[in-house]
């Protein structure tokens, strides 16, 4: 391990600066339609008074969750002492506060006075989930800088082992209070789940390391540098296991709600009747989200393809989108129970409707937009890529 | 003999000074304010509200919505859409699956006293009065709409657009969410909310529920009377009898 050198990327190249201008074009483009959403109100959004929460959280929550589970990498390493992940560990770190960076300027922008975040970081309600995430977020900011500093100062080396852990307790304790935003509401039918809190670790394990690998996979291809097979096959099969225990848990979730009678109309929307959020659950989360990355990681024809690899975690990132869109949306859109045993016939019930706007969908993108191009400005100015992971370098004992 | 202020000493009396003017300065401002509200609010009362739907038409519904409307000065948004414009009460309609009997009913903010918009809220800005009313501080909101999300009775709505001619006891502000005050304003003046007072006194009783000689406190010793979501033991302000 002792022939690992961190070196930066050159970032001189046409492709590097046409990244950046294609990822500045989108932030501009979401910055526009902030102006554009606070300046005549959200009425120009496809929000209402029944779906408050509309495609910005979906991006927001899914880059928040994302986040944590893109430090998972540099845990492995630092906690559990793998030593092939060693050398990811530094982006690792990086991908993870970019993700959450990306996310938090979502989330902070789509507020109805985002002018107000003065407010937000100074009046804490320590009853809120939200405000504790507020501060798990900002804490999370702090320990993976400081991990990261650990990591790059040599002689802040010996600490790394520590902060690493200080680091993975953080990221498990930020998952628990995002899917608990969910689970500690006891209004709607579709949430008010336990877990929900456990459901969203494991949903950042996957997501985030799909990003992680496109990134490192991205990286690695455009400044050529070698990569070898045994980080990739490791990190493949990792992904497999992530996305297959996300499917796992979205079963017990729903049948655990099928049990509970007063869940019943909730469940038989999200599955059979509710439009399209039961065909966004169906054909986007499941099938698309999570059986086909699964073949297409495991199934001996296209095993340890790399292209392969990547549409797995490109269409794991899609489902994840979509899972969080049913989660989000779908919960909301189902009518709370007023009255059990009766049937609402005016005034409040049915299904609310609806369809994000354009300036919302831009608003997410470029907390995604925001997130590569700070992981792509950093590799440029620090050194968080090793300069090889080709197998006998990542590796060593690995026989040829 | 003069003396050189030195830095140090610059620094003593420059802090003291600033402390102290602080100090007293605080002080005025406070007790100016606290002067406005001769009356603290206390728990000894808890404002509450019995709606008897056998006694309510649709009608009276409809003249609670407009007294509402009028009081406050909601309802008159132009951009919003149908689901986008605030209700802070609402008329519903109720069928019995069994029985297939019809209830008429108004719904809104049911003040109660364990409310989940409270709880959720990150920066305190929902928040129960003493005497039971749940309110918003609209200074405090920062719009994260995560009240209306822990909402059980969907009570809360949130401004969509910039307001015109608001009235002068309702500040109410875009980005910010909102719901029935209870008419706040006016009970603190020994009034009654103007919901209540559109419709007949028997259908809608406004009052103390902790005074056991107010009419309210009478009439649910009395009659049978059903929280909504009950289950979720939040021990509303709001009750509703012949549901």
């Amino acid at each position: 391990m002792s022939n690992i050198r961190f070196e930066q990327i050159e970032g001189k190249s046409l492709g590097f600066y046409a990244l950046i201008a294609g990822l500045g074009i989108l932030i501009l483009a979401a910055l526009g339609s902030v102006y554009y959403m606070e300046h005549y109100g959200h009425f120009v959004t496809g929000m209402n008074n029944r779906i408050v929460w509309g495609m910005p959280h979906v991006f927001a929550l899914f880059l928040i969750v994302a986040a944590s589970g893109a430090l998972n990498v540099a845990s492995i390493s630092s906690v559990f002492n793998k030593k092939l992940y060693k050398p990811l560990s530094r982006l690792s770190g990086l991908v993870a506060l970019s993700l959450l960076a990306g996310g938090l300027m979502v989330l902070v922008l789509d507020l109805g006075r985002p002018d107000r975040l003065i407010v937000a970081m100074t009046e804490y309600n320590f009853k809120s989930i939200f405000a504790w995430n507020i501060i798990l977020y900002n804490g999370f900011f702090v320990v993976v800088a400081v991990y990261l500093w650990m990591m790059f100062e040599r002689r802040m080396n010996r600490f790394s082992r520590k902060a690493g852990l200080v680091a993975f307790a953080w990221r498990l304790i930020l998952t628990t209070g995002t899917g608990s935003i969910f689970g500690f509401l006891v209004a709607k039918q579709a949430y008010d789940a336990v877990i929900m809190a456990p459901m969203f670790i494991i949903m950042s394990f996957a997501f985030g390391l799909a990003f992680f690998i496109l990134i490192l996979m991205a990286s690695y291809q455009w400044t050529n540098r070698p990569l070898g097979n045994v980080v990739i096959n490791r990190l493949s099969n990792l992904l497999g296991v992530f996305i297959a225990v996300v499917m796992y848990f979205v079963a017990v979730y729903h049948l655990g709600n099928l049990y509970l009678a007063e869940n019943t109309g909730v469940e038989n929307f999200i599955l059979f009747d509710g439009g399209i959020y039961t065909k966004l659950f169906w054909y986007g989360q499941i099938i698309l989200g999570g059986f086909i990355p699964m073949a297409l990681i495991y199934h001996p024809a296209t095993k340890g393809n790399r292209s392969m690899l990547g549409l797995a975690s490109v269409l794991i990132i899609i489902g994840g989108l979509i899972q969080l869109y049913v989660i989000i949306i779908g919960g909301q859109a189902y009518p709370m129970e007023l009255f059990p045993g009766k049937e609402i016939l005016e005034g409040y019930g049915g299904v609310a409707q609806y369809s994000a706007s354009l300036p919302e969908i831009s608003l997410g993108i470029g907390g995604v937009a925001l997130a590569i191009i700070a992981v792509t400005f950093l590799v440029k100015f620090l050194a968080f890529l090793p300069e090889s992971l080709a197998d006998d370098v990542a590796n060593p004992h690995h026989k040829g | 003999m003069s003396k050189t202020l030195n830095r140090r000493d610059f620094i003593k009396t420059t802090s003291a000074t600033t402390i102290g003017v602080a100090t007293v300065a605080s002080g005025i401002t406070l007790t100016t304010f606290a002067d406005t509200n001769k009356t603290p609010v206390t728990n000894e009362k808890r404002w509450g509200m019995l709606i008897d739907t056998n006694k309510l038409s649709e009608v009276d519904i409809d003249g609670m919505v407009s007294a509402c409307q009028k009081e406050q000065g909601w309802g008159s948004e132009v951009h919003s859409t149908g689901s986008q414009k605030p209700g802070w009460i609402k008329k519903l309609k109720v069928k019995d699956k069994a029985t297939g009997r019809i209830s008429n009913l108004a719904l809104m903010c049911q003040h109660c006293e364990e409310p989940p918009c409270v709880d959720v809220c990150p920066t305190n800005a929902s928040m129960k009065r003493e005497d039971g009313i749940v309110l918003v501080d609209k200074h405090l909101c920062i719009g994260c709409r995560y009240c209306m999300m822990a909402c059980p009775y969907d009570a809360r709505s949130f401004v969509h657009e910039t307001l015109s001619n608001q009235k002068e006891h309702m500040p109410r502000g875009k980005g910010t969410v909102e719901s029935c005050t209870m008419c706040v304003h006016k009970v603190d003046k020994g009034g009654i909310p103007a919901c209540v007072a559109s419709a007949n006194s028997d259908a809608v009783i406004f009052g103390d529920l902790y005074d056991a000689s107010s009419k309210i406190n009478q009439t649910l010793k009395t009659v049978q009377s059903a929280q909504i979501r009950a289950d979720l033991n939040l021990n509303t302000g709001v009750r509703y009898s012949g549901l």
